[in-house]
């Protein structure tokens, strides 16, 4: 009985998905081997994807470490805020959340406005005498950028795990022995593991196919998201964007996979970044 | 029965509504309209500036019409969101070699002259032209070159001597370059002394090539944002169209154009069209007609800064912009110009994938490298701190063994 319900409860989500996701993904597939011109079936669109494959590889790298950075920032910052009273864990959660209120593209623009040549912070080094320094259009601008914008997504699910580990687990470990950071290493972090592996997967998968940071932080480097909106915005192929995005789809599934794979072999003996 | 006949005459009158003084137009449209504009960014006098807002012009003049008006930033962007369809716009701005295109692949609708009275003021220079041999689908709206903008305090006089500006390394990272395939190769192939409409593709892979040897020296590929960046002198050198030169020219006095008239330049001519999709066909050349009007078409082009097809606007016009030869230049350095022509889709789809290419190639040294140095130092970071983290445990668990 109880299960009827829930299959009729989830009919509307599996129609949704249905229609805006498995037919669309069809319609990519579909558009990746068909040519351009003539609409007949053609590998040529997967054929050039070779060309692209260093932009695949920078926008993995780019993202890679922005991922491992907004960990790096993030934990801190979540297992802090998990360990503060109630009403100072509402407001600091609001806090992490406040930013992503605001449009993620004027977020983005206000960046320029600072690191820009002639920019806030360049005006501030000149007017005490320092000399400029390019900060804008670099990688770093560019990873600076997603760790910014993505950092969120990072602190939100580790917080929710953090907060939901048994003090009582803490407190045997240290009975036990252990010392403070033997606690964390063999009880916290292991326990923290789910919201490690969420949280970077939160970050690496919007930031690998991001193309508005590139192409306001970024110099003349083209991200892969770059190049799938010229494809379909003005170089007028969607028939290779289309190539394009399937093979990102693809390598986003591998690198989450791999990543899974390693935390849940031994999650218990292992730190896995 | 005369009576009828004057009840009639009244509402005949009515009906054609009250035409301003001088002002010649076909056939006014009733009931509520919505009109769909999709024009070039920064292209239609918006009231900024003690300018003419031409829309709200428009309006008022037949306030039955509303105007619903969207930009682009090129050619190519408003021909892919046409060509992908789902869409209704009722007036178009295409360029040239983009109208012949969208004339070949049945895109347009042909306009109803009779509409489009104002089309008499259009110079006999601009009629017949090689992208609308007929004048059946376009009205000349504005025409310019495209040359280089630099900034006098920066760039040496010297320097100026072609489109080799523009591969200069002495301004390297200061210098902005076209985000769109066509004007970009287009500067390559005046460069390299090739015909601007080649479809040879050993010339088009040398163009390439030469845009690939700038672009470690481009700060950034652009199109409108470009005001911002030659404004506040974050760049200093980029080559654009002469009318937005001289937009950028009043807010930022050091900015100046370069025509490198003995290599040749594009010079172009944009027109006002209406797509396939139009739903309000009457009232699209009704706004056409109006822009047609000597008295709005010199008080638009006041603002948006480029030549006028239209003699009959300049004597309303600011006399020192139809005096300044970078707006209309003599015949004879027109002459070294020459019209983007219409290149097969196949082409076009070649040069857009040779421009991307040229913006990705470098990437397999640095892309990699960075990969590699970042990656490194991450992955050595972490290793480095687990291996304390866990080293110690380590050490702890074998001293309590012990």
């Amino acid at each position: 009985m109880k299960k009827n319900k829930s299959v009729i409860l989830s009919v509307p989500y599996i129609l949704w998905m249905l229609v805006f996701t498995l037919i669309p993904l069809g319609v990519v597939g579909y558009y990746a081997l068909t040519d351009p011109d003539t609409g007949a079936f053609t590998w040529s669109n997967m054929a050039q994807l070779g060309t692209y494959l260093p932009v695949f590889g920078r926008s993995i790298g780019y993202s890679v470490i922005s991922a491992f950075l907004c960990l790096l920032l993030g934990y801190p910052v979540a297992y802090y805020i998990a360990h503060r009273g109630p009403v100072a864990q509402k407001l600091l959660y609001m806090l992490v959340m406040l930013p992503m209120c605001m449009s993620f593209l004027l977020r983005t623009l206000a960046w320029v406005g600072l690191l820009q040549d002639t920019g806030i912070i360049n005006t501030l080094l000149e007017s005490v005498g320092l000399a400029r320094v390019s900060l804008i259009r670099t990688p770093g601008a560019v990873i600076l950028g997603m760790v910014y914008n993505y950092l969120p997504y990072m602190i939100l699910p580790l917080y929710a795990i953090i907060v939901k580990i048994d003090g009582r687990l803490i407190e045997a470990a240290e009975d036990l022995g252990c010392k403070p950071s033997q606690t964390f290493t063999k009880v916290v972090l292991p326990l923290s593991m789910p919201g490690i592996v969420s949280g970077v997967t939160m970050v690496f998968v919007p930031a690998v196919s991001t193309f508005y940071i590139s192409q306001k932080l970024g110099g003349t480097e083209m991200l892969i998201g770059d190049v799938i909106e010229r494809m379909f915005k003005q170089g007028n192929n969607a028939n290779l964007g289309a190539a394009l995005s399937l093979l990102l789809m693809l390598l986003v599934f591998v690198c989450t996979g791999i990543m899974n794979k390693l935390t849940d072999a031994d999650g218990e003996d292992r730190v896995v970044v | 029965m005369r009576k009828l006949v004057c009840v009639l005459a009244a509402l005949v009158l009515l009906v054609s509504g009250v035409v301003p003084a001088g002002a010649v137009e076909g056939n006014v449209p009733q009931g509520s309209i919505t009109l769909n504009v999709y024009n070039w960014g920064q292209y239609i006098a918006d009231g900024s500036d003690d300018s003419m807002d031409i829309i709200a012009e428009f309006e008022s003049r037949y306030p039955n019409i509303h105007v619903n008006y969207s930009t682009f930033d090129s050619n190519e962007i408003m021909y892919t969101k046409l060509a992908s369809g789902g869409v209704t716009v009722d007036v178009i701005f295409p360029s040239d070699y983009m109208v012949a295109r969208m004339i070949e692949e049945d895109m347009l609708l042909e306009l109803d002259f009779d509409n489009i009275p104002n089309y008499q003021y259009i110079d006999e220079d601009f009629k017949g032209m090689p992208h609308d041999p007929e004048d059946k689908y376009s009205v000349p709206y504005t025409w310019g070159t495209v040359g280089v903008i630099y900034n006098t305090k920066y760039v040496d006089e010297e320097d100026l001597i072609g489109w080799e500006l523009l591969w200069n390394e002495k301004y390297a990272d200061k210098i902005l370059m076209f985000d769109n395939s066509r004007d970009a190769f287009g500067i390559a192939s005046y460069l390299l002394g090739y015909d601007v409409n080649t479809t040879d593709e050993e010339e088009l892979r040398h163009c390439a090539d030469k845009l690939a040897e700038q672009e470690p020296l481009v700060q950034q590929y652009v199109m409108d944002q470009i005001y911002d960046l030659m404004e506040n002198e974050e760049a200093w050198i980029a080559p654009y169209y002469v009318g937005d030169y001289m937009t950028m020219a009043e807010n930022n006095e050091d900015l100046a154009f370069y025509l490198p008239e003995n290599q040749g330049f594009n010079l172009f001519v944009d027109a006002m069209c209406i797509p396939k999709c139009a739903k309000e066909k009457a009232a699209a050349e009704l706004f056409i007609n109006f822009l047609c009007e000597p008295e709005i078409a010199a008080a638009n082009m006041d603002w948006v800064g480029y030549s006028v097809p239209l003699s009959a606007a300049k004597e309303y016009m600011d006399p020192e912009l139809i005096e300044d030869p970078i707006l209309y230049p003599s015949p004879e350095v027109q002459s070294h110009g020459s019209a983007f022509a219409n290149l097969d889709p196949a082409v076009t789809r070649f040069v857009e994938g040779l421009f991307l290419e040229v913006r990705i190639r470098n990437v397999s040294n640095d892309g990699m490298q960075m990969l590699v140095r970042w990656g490194g130092i991450a992955l050595a970071v972490g290793f480095v701190a687990w291996a304390i983290i866990y080293g110690i445990g380590r050490r702890q668990k074998n001293i309590r063994k012990k």
